[in-house]
């Protein structure tokens, strides 16, 4: 098995980069300018934590390869973000519900590294911490205005979390990789986030009139590489199109 | 910002526009304090649904190059402005009172800049 810590480093960065550029398809389109402008400070924010996280990988892994190198010379197995991250944009308010869930989980488990024993783990979620606040808040606002908004907006709401729901679960599930993470003290074991995470959108939820589903059911295999949907592989050709045609391309 | 047609300022007869469209968000206009001991400054405009929102949008809007320690947004419809019909009563009066300048003073060299 590869080292945990590298394993544990990539699945930050691959969630934070694989949204970061899900967020900045965006950039140009999106409803009104202010929420465009917007959009495109979240995608950056994420890829910025990216940086630190892949490039501290890099370093963990000590093969020479840096965060770019990791982002753009990996192909879909390599890749270990969440499921959730990686679905398809969709209309606007499922871009918000999916940044909404994402968020929820990012916050707590940002707040749960502050007191990691690695220092540079510490070091990049207390910088994080800041910029996700903002996030939360932001997608909180727009979950709720849409949830509770026109009929429509509350239609395409509730649809967006019933398509999204079953990738929930898999942000809450410990694997060996976090049981390692847990016993040096690096990392919280994210099941043990999970009431905070409910009682959150349980509240978030009711104020914006929408139904959280019944079935807990939660697809996985995303973080752990095994299993990722059909649509990572996709977003992946776009984005490292670039380095595939030019590798190590530099401008 | 996000469409040419803004909401008209209130009671002005400058600033007669169409309805604002149903489906627009009401305009704000955005001050922005860059230190503290400075004073706010108009830095544009942008369109929110409420003030908490047109908090949220000038943060994202105007404060992303690290611009300010405090924003202030104010519903366009509420500020009142002069007209620029009037500008002839209200302003040329003063061109030709050059005594209201202090330009007449021999300021002495060990004053230093003033």
């Amino acid at each position: 098995m590869t080292d945990p810590l590298f394993e544990y480093l990539c699945r930050m960065g691959d969630s934070t980069l694989v949204l970061g550029h899900r967020v900045s398809e965006w950039c140009g389109v999106a409803p009104v300018l202010e929420e465009d402008i917007a959009l495109a400070n979240t995608a950056l924010d994420l890829i910025g934590q990216t940086q630190l996280w892949l490039g501290l990988a890099g370093e963990v892994e000590g093969k020479g390869r840096d965060a770019d190198a990791l982002a753009f010379h990996r192909d879909v197995w390599e890749f270990r973000n969440l499921l959730l991250v990686e679905q398809p944009n969709g209309d606007f308010g499922r871009t918000m519900m999916r940044q909404f869930l994402f968020d929820s989980w990012h916050l707590s488990y940002l707040k749960g590294l502050a007191g990691s024993s690695n220092d540079q783990i510490a070091a990049i979620a207390e910088k994080s911490v800041k910029e996700v606040t903002y996030h939360l808040e932001r997608s909180t606002d727009t979950v709720i205005g849409l949830g509770d908004g026109t009929e429509e907006s509350h239609r395409r709401m509730q649809d967006a979390l019933d398509r999204l729901y079953p990738y929930v679960g898999e942000m809450f599930l410990t694997d060996a990789v976090d049981t390692a993470m847990t016993e040096q003290n690096i990392a919280p074991d994210p099941a043990t986030l999970r009431p905070a995470f409910d009682a959150h959108l349980d509240a978030v939820l009711q104020e914006a009139t929408l139904t959280k589903p019944q079935d807990n059911f939660a697809h996985k295999g995303g973080k752990t590489g095994a299993r990722h949907t059909e649509h990572l592989g996709h977003m992946l050709s776009q984005m490292q199109w670039l380095q595939r045609a030019y590798p190590g391309a530099t401008w | 910002m996000s469409s040419p047609e803004s909401s008209p300022y209130k009671d002005t007869k400058a600033s007669i526009h169409e309805e604002t469209r149903k489906t627009e968000w009401p305009l704000w206009e955005i001050f922005i304090r860059g230190q503290h001991g400075l004073s706010h400054r108009h830095v544009g405009s942008l369109h929110a649904a409420d003030a908490e929102m047109a908090i949220k949008n000038a943060r994202d809007v105007y404060t992303r190059r690290n611009e300010g320690v405090s924003i202030w947004a104010v519903e366009a419809a509420d500020i009142a402005a002069s007209s620029p019909e009037e500008k002839g009563a209200l302003y040329e009066p003063s061109n030709d009172k050059v005594y209201r300048h202090p330009t007449f003073f021999n300021i002495p060299d060990d004053v230093g800049a003033m």
